[in-house]
Order: structure tokens, then C-alpha cells, then sequence
């Protein structure tokens, strides 16, 4: 979709005028502006960070680097292993290209990047649905930075968040999951049965000081920064490589970002 | 008046103490949920919402479907209405019931369930969902009880029940649409990403409600010497007509939509239910019931000769009735799930827990209905006896 | 009065309902949590004085959950020293809980439900 910046404040003056702009449910219209909101964001709304992430698949080399990335992340976090898959609970995961990015993969692609595991995760949306449909707010958009957390002691488990999110990232709690955490992580709670879970961009760290742990863990793959700061490195990497969303169409601005191709001109 | 439930023939208490052992079976179920966790259904991380939600959302329909009597009754002074009209709206009384315990047996923290009262959140449709539901339960026992109680004492219903049955009208409306938007609202789910999603949501409430009415008509008639009217049953029978068309047409629309556009997304979650897609067919069998029974009970409605004759006009009404219960208490909800977001396929069915703790929640449902149905034909009884 | 019988026998099973807990506990003997030690004065947790912690401290605990997670706040000052505010990482890092949380939960009969998410060890 092409539209410049005049033509966006317009609409967004436009819609403003019909009367919308006062009210606080429809802010999300007007604000960042349905129609643009794949690649513009108002000037101004840019209040505190955005927190955001660059995977770069090309730097992982091995399938140990992809165990060693989400394994950081759910030991952590005492994500338990449940081997049946309809009970699964995963925080960080991957799948290939045509179910990460579907409808978007063509039978004469490269074969290397069709059989490439893309690394995925909650994208802590801009404008996450799972959050427009809590009916409790258990699950919300910190306003400081736009990590997307849950809140497990309020969470009712009704599930309408694993409905409402594009990107599958949500898990539930189908029986108790203590019984099937490997190791359990002292410094951190587990999860009780009947709430849904999800990555936490690593909340607990984040307050340390600390870097995710997947980021950690990756050996540069994985590159974490605040998307309102120009100069960080998030930043740089997004204004000079060619990078894609997952669902960018949906309007709900995920903040994961992956970069494809093995070379700078990818 | 709720004394009259306490009295009854043999069949009476027998019908009552099925419901109840049912409801037991049913109640020692939830319980091993309630232990163990939501596990114990088929539900998956990928068809994350099932046959608990499918039916909730299939009995909003039916609550709603009141309004096709009150409308006639109250705004176009169809006065042969009057007799059957206060059955509609207590089986909207138990529609409602089972609806709310259906969310109810389908949350995974069941004890925090106040959180949504205690956190209002206006931006969740699910809070005004409550809102809706709640309201509406709460308007026609308010209704159905004031007007039933005049009736008994020969008076005219009070005045300020007027208003709450104005009230009802756009209020049964609003708890399908509300139900609808649920589903219609959310990005990246295509099968439900559409905007005739509470128009069908309607239309199939306003067909399967009252097919479900004349039938308890028939039952009640046969049972009972309460007579609805005959005429009054016919004209409901020419709304479920018109409805179940609309609701068909309205399907066909989808159809056309998804395979027309040829869109991959809007495709598949018609291609799982009606053929299968990657391996998982566990839908399609009972989805192509649903079809059938919606053409025979199309043949059935829409000539007069057969709709008239009150034995095929039931066969229409069980026609009707199941073919919209499989369609949106199986197939709407499960269908959105499938693909799941990843476009990986994850197929449903429901478990015999989770099937056995659905009947409990229907046998709820029709011991408040019988109970209600009960206190109506008694008190009509006891009101024809004192006239002469 | 030909149903003055149903009457009685109501009001025997519901008395019988009501009285449960006297009956079902009768005889058993059950530990008493021990006593505050220490005096501890003026000393506050928050704003909450340490001497009602044991019957205020579900507020405290309910207003950490809500500080910690939702407001990011994530440490609370306490006798010159900062603790976080977390039942795993805070409380149980000095206490013991069997002696801190259960024993008097036992003796009042309640059964917080911290300890599904929480590791108390």
C-alpha cells in the first residue's frame, strides 16, 4: 500500500473531524491511523520506548543454535515440555517459511529458505488484538516500552486472546504443568492449569538490566533495542538490510522483525 | 406461582429425575475438570475454543428468537400470539441459563470468573457480552413472570412492564449481534473476518429458536391440555420459513466470497469442514447432515401444503433445528480454528467428558424450562377453571 | 399441621448441615502457630505495620502482584535493606515457608493457592 505521510495526516485529520477522536475506543483509528498502519506511525505518538527485535536467520547455523536459543528462554521461564501436541506450551519456537510467512511462498523460491526454521514468538504487537479482547485486562501493552505481558493471577482462561491473536503464539494451561517442567527454575514462578502463556520479551530481565534471554543465548542472530531510538541498533539494521513482519496486512504492527538473505544485498 | 412446579403427575416427576441424574453425571464430570484442568476435552492449542463455545453460541440464537413472537404480539397486535408468546420467552430464560454456564464450564479459572466485573473492560467484547446476556435473562424473567402473574389474577399486565418489553426488542437483538461480533472482530481469523456474521448469526437464530418453539408446542399440547392455537403455530412456522431462506442464503453468500475470490485464507476453513483438509475430516460427515437437513427442511417450509400439515411441519422443525445446531454448534467455531494461524491443521472432536458435561448443562436448561413450562400450564389451567 | 413433620426434619438436616465443621472437628487437636518473638515496634512493610502482617498481609501481597507486574515496580525497601517484592525471591529467601506461611494457614484452615505458581523451598 503506497500513501506518504500528507496523505495519512489528512486522513487522520479527516477522521478526526468526523467526531471519532474524543473517544477512547476508537483512538486506535485515528491515532495511528487504520490506513497506514504498515509502515507509518503518527508523528508525536512515539512516547516512551518500543521495544523490538531483529532475528537474522541466516546466522543461525545449526539446529543446535535454534535449541539453544528457545532453551534458554524455557528453562527460564519453567515452560514446561508436553509432548502431546495439543497440550504444547511454547514460548519461542520455529517453523518454515511457508507457515510463518503463509501465503507468501512460491514453489520456485530458493530452496534453502523454504527449508529454513524461522525462529517465532509473541510479536508484542503495537496494537495487539489479544489485549483489545481481555475482558479482564490480564493480558496488556505496557505503556513504557510495549512489552505485551500477562498477568497470570487475573487471567479467567477464557481463551479469547488465542483466539484473537494472527500469529498462533499463545499457549493454555490444559492440565497443571508442574509435572512436566525438566528443571524448575526457583527464581521464577511456573504457571497453574487454566491460564494462558505466552513470551514475556523478558519482563524480569528487562528490570535487571539484562538482555532477553533468547537474545543471550544467540550469538548475534537475534538483535534487541528500542524502535523509537534512531541510533540504536535495532534501528541501524532495519534502515540498511531488507526486513519483513509476519502479517504485516492485519494492521496490528508486530515488532518482530526478520532479515532473510545470507548477504547485505539479500 | 413456582409452587405449581412442586406438584405433577407420575411422568412429570419422572421426566424431572432424568434431568437430575443427568445433570449429576454431568456435575461429576465438571468436577474431574475442575481437577484436572480443561485437558480432559478435545480442545487443543490450536482449536483453542470448542464444543462449549460452539453450543453457547448456538443458544444465543435460540434466546434470541423470543423476539419473533413479541414483535407480532406486542407492536403488531397479533393476537393469537397471546397464549404461546409467554412460552418463547421462558425458553429464553433457559436458553440464557445454559448459555451463561456454558462460558461458564469453558474457563480455564472458573473461580475468577467476577474478574470481569471486577476489571471492566469496555473494549472486550466478551464484558458486554455479560452485559447482554445477563440483561436479557434478567428482562424476560422480570416479563414472562409479571405478565403470567397478572394473567393468573384475569388483570392486564401492569404498565411499567411495557417499557421492559419494548426494551427486550432491540435487546434480543443485541445479544446475537454481540455474539457475532466476538467472532467478527478478530484479525487473521478469515472464516469468521466477515461482516454478515451477525446478519447469519440472526437469520439461524431466528430459524432454529422458533423450530425448537413449535416443537415444545406439539409436546406441550400432546401432554397437557394447554393449547397454543393452532393458527399461532403456523405463523411461527411461516417465520422459521423465511428465516431458515434468509440463513441459507446468507451461508451461501460465504460460500460464494471465499470460493469466487479464490482466496487461499477464506477457502480453507470451508474446505476443512466440508471435505477435509490436510488428513482431518473429523467435521465433515456431520457438516454434510447439516446440508441435507437444511435443503429437506427448505422443501418442507416453503410449500405451504407441507408446512401446513403439522407432522411435516415438525419433521421440518427437527430438520431445521438439527441442521443449525450442527452448523453453529460444531461447525462455525471449530471451522475458524482450523487452519490455525501457522496454517498447520489441528483437527477437533469432543471428548465423552466433555460431551457428557454439555448434556448436563442442556439438562439444566430444560429442567428450568420444564419447570417454568409447568408453572405456565397450571397457572392457565387454574385461570380457565376459575371462568367457568 | 399434617406436614409439621416435613418441617422438622428440615430443620434437623439443615441444623446438621450448619454444625458440620463443630462435629467434624471435634477432638482433633490441632497445632497453634507460634507467637510473634520479636517486638517489632514501629517497623512497617510498605504501609502496613508489622505487627498486623498476619492479618493484612493478603493486601500487601495483592498490591505487590499488581505493583510487580503490571507497574514494572519491582523492590520495596525494608529496615534499610531492598527486598523484591515476590513471594519465591522476597519472603522465602529469609523465611522458611513451612514456618512463615503454612503453619498458620493449616491452623485457620485456609488454602491460598500462591504455592500452584509460586516455588516455596
Amino acid at each position: 500500500m503506497s500513501m506518504d505521510r500528507r496523505d495519512f495526516l489528512k486522513l487522520a485529520g479527516a477522521s478526526t473531524l468526523v467526531g471519532l477522536g474524543g473517544l477512547s475506543v476508537f483512538d486506535g483509528f485515528v491515532k495511528d491511523g487504520a490506513l497506514a498502519s504498515q509502515a507509518h506511525t503518527a508523528p508525536g505518538a512515539s512516547a516512551g520506548k518500543r521495544l523490538a527485535m531483529v532475528i537474522d536467520v541466516s546466522k543461525f547455523k545449526s539446529p543446535d543454535d535454534y535449541k539453544r536459543v528457545s532453551y534458554a528462554c524455557h528453562s527460564i521461564h519453567n515452560v514446561p515440555s508436553i509432548d502431546n501436541l495439543k497440550h504444547e506450551i511454547k514460548w519461542i519456537w520455529t517453523d518454515t517459511y511457508e507457515h510463518v510467512f503463509p501465503g507468501q511462498a512460491d514453489q520456485y523460491m530458493a530452496e534453502n529458505i523454504m527449508r529454513l526454521p524461522f525462529p517465532v514468538l509473541c510479536n508484542h504487537c503495537a496494537k495487539p488484538p489479544c489485549v483489545r479482547v481481555c475482558p479482564t485486562k490480564a493480558t496488556f501493552k505496557r505503556k513504557s516500552d510495549g512489552v505485551v505481558m500477562m498477568d497470570y493471577h487475573r487471567c479467567i482462561g477464557c481463551r479469547f486472546c488465542m483466539a484473537a491473536c494472527p500469529f498462533g503464539a499463545r499457549s493454555f494451561n490444559w492440565t497443571d504443568p508442574r509435572p512436566y517442567i525438566r528443571k524448575l527454575n526457583t527464581s521464577f514462578p511456573t504457571r497453574t492449569k487454566g491460564v494462558v502463556e505466552k513470551c514475556n520479551f523478558c519482563a524480569e530481565r528487562l528490570s535487571a538490566g539484562l538482555q532477553p534471554a533468547c537474545v543471550e543465548a544467540s550469538n548475534g542472530a537475534l538483535v534487541f533495542g528500542d524502535l523509537h531510538d534512531p541510533s540504536s541498533e535495532v534501528r541501524e539494521i532495519l534502515s540498511s538490510r531488507y526486513a519483513i513482519r509476519r502479517k504485516p496486512n492485519l494492521g496490528t504492527g508486530p515488532s518482530i522483525y526478520y532479515v532473510i538473505g545470507g548477504n547485505e544485498h539479500a | 406461582m413456582l409452587e405449581k412446579a412442586l406438584t405433577g403427575n407420575r411422568g412429570y416427576w419422572v421426566w424431572i429425575f432424568i434431568l437430575l441424574a443427568i445433570i449429576g453425571v454431568g456435575f461429576i464430570n465438571y468436577l474431574e475438570q475442575f481437577k484436572t484442568g480443561l485437558g480432559i476435552t478435545g480442545m487443543s492449542r490450536d482449536v483453542s475454543w470448542g464444543f462449549y463455545i460452539a453450543q453457547f453460541t448456538f443458544l444465543v440464537g435460540v434466546a434470541a428468537s423470543a423476539v419473533m413472537l413479541v414483535i407480532p404480539y406486542y407492536l403488531h397486535n397479533f393476537k393469537k400470539f397471546g397464549k404461546i408468546i409467554i412460552l418463547g420467552e421462558f425458553l429464553a430464560v433457559s436458553a440464557v441459563s445454559m448459555c451463561i454456564l456454558f462460558i461458564f464450564v469453558d474457563l480455564g479459572q472458573p473461580t475468577r470468573i467476577l474478574n470481569v466485573m471486577l476489571h471492566p473492560t469496555p473494549n472486550s467484547i466478551l464484558f458486554w457480552d455479560m452485559i447482554v446476556l445477563n440483561g436479557y435473562l434478567f428482562l424476560n424473567i422480570i416479563i414472562g413472570w409479571t405478565t403470567l402473574g397478572a394473567d393468573r389474577k384475569g388483570l392486564p399486565a401492569p404498565k411499567w412492564v411495557k417499557p421492559l418489553i419494548y426494551l427486550s426488542i432491540p435487546w434480543a437483538v443485541s445479544i446475537h449481534t454481540v455474539t457475532a461480533f466476538l467472532y467478527a472482530g478478530l484479525p487473521g481469523r478469515e472464516f469468521w473476518l466477515t461482516a454478515i456474521m451477525a446478519a447469519r448469526f440472526l437469520a439461524s437464530a431466528f430459524a432454529a429458536g422458533p423450530a425448537l418453539l413449535i416443537l415444545l408446542c406439539f409436546i406441550v399440547r400432546k401432554y397437557t391440555r394447554f393449547d397454543p392455537g393452532k393458527e399461532a403455530i403456523q405463523a411461527v412456522g411461516k417465520i422459521v420459513a423465511y428465516a431458515m431462506i434468509a440463513n441459507v442464503f446468507f451461508l451461501g453468500l460465504e460460500f460464494f466470497t471465499a470460493f469466487y475470490s479464490q482466496i487461499p485464507g477464506h477457502m480453507h476453513s470451508f474446505v476443512y469442514l466440508y471435505v477435509g483438509l490436510g488428513g482431518h475430516s473429523e467435521l465433515v460427515f456431520l457438516m454434510w447432515i447439516s446440508a441435507i437437513f437444511s435443503v429437506v427442511s427448505l422443501i418442507l417450509l416453503i410449500f405451504p401444503k407441507l408446512r401446513q400439515n403439522e407432522r411435516t411441519l415438525s419433521m421440518a422443525c427437527v430438520t431445521v433445528f438439527i441442521a443449525l445446531w450442527i452448523d453453529k454448534g460444531f461447525g462455525l467455531v471449530i471451522g475458524g480454528f482450523v487452519p490455525n494461524p501457522l496454517e498447520r491443521v489441528t483437527g477437533y472432536f469432543p471428548t465423552a467428558p466433555e460431551l457428557l458435561i454439555s448434556l448436563g448443562v442442556w439438562a439444566v436448561g430444560f429442567l428450568v424450562l420444564t419447570v417454568l413450562y409447568k408453572v405456565v400450564v397450571s397457572v392457565t389451567q387454574e385461570a380457565t377453571t376459575l371462568e367457568h | 399441621m399434617s406436614d409439621g413433620w416435613k418441617i422438622i426434619a428440615g430443620l434437623i438436616i439443615v441444623i446438621g448441615l450448619v454444625t458440620f465443621p463443630f462435629y467434624a472437628n471435634f477432638g482433633k487437636t490441632v497445632e497453634l502457630p507460634s507467637t510473634l518473638e520479636a517486638d517489632p515496634g514501629e517497623m512497617h512493610l510498605g504501609d502496613i505495620p508489622l505487627v498486623n502482617m498476619r492479618s493484612e498481609h493478603m493486601q500487601l501481597l495483592n498490591r505487590w502482584r499488581e505493583e510487580v507486574v503490571r507497574e514494572d515496580e519491582r523492590y520495596i525497601m525494608f529496615d534499610g535493606d531492598e527486598y523484591e517484592k515476590s513471594l519465591q525471591n522476597g519472603c522465602l529467601s529469609c523465611h522458611e515457608k513451612e514456618d512463615f506461611c503454612t503453619k498458620c494457614h493449616t491452623f485457620v484452615g485456609v488454602r491460598p493457592y500462591c504455592w500452584d505458581c509460586h516455588i516455596g523451598m
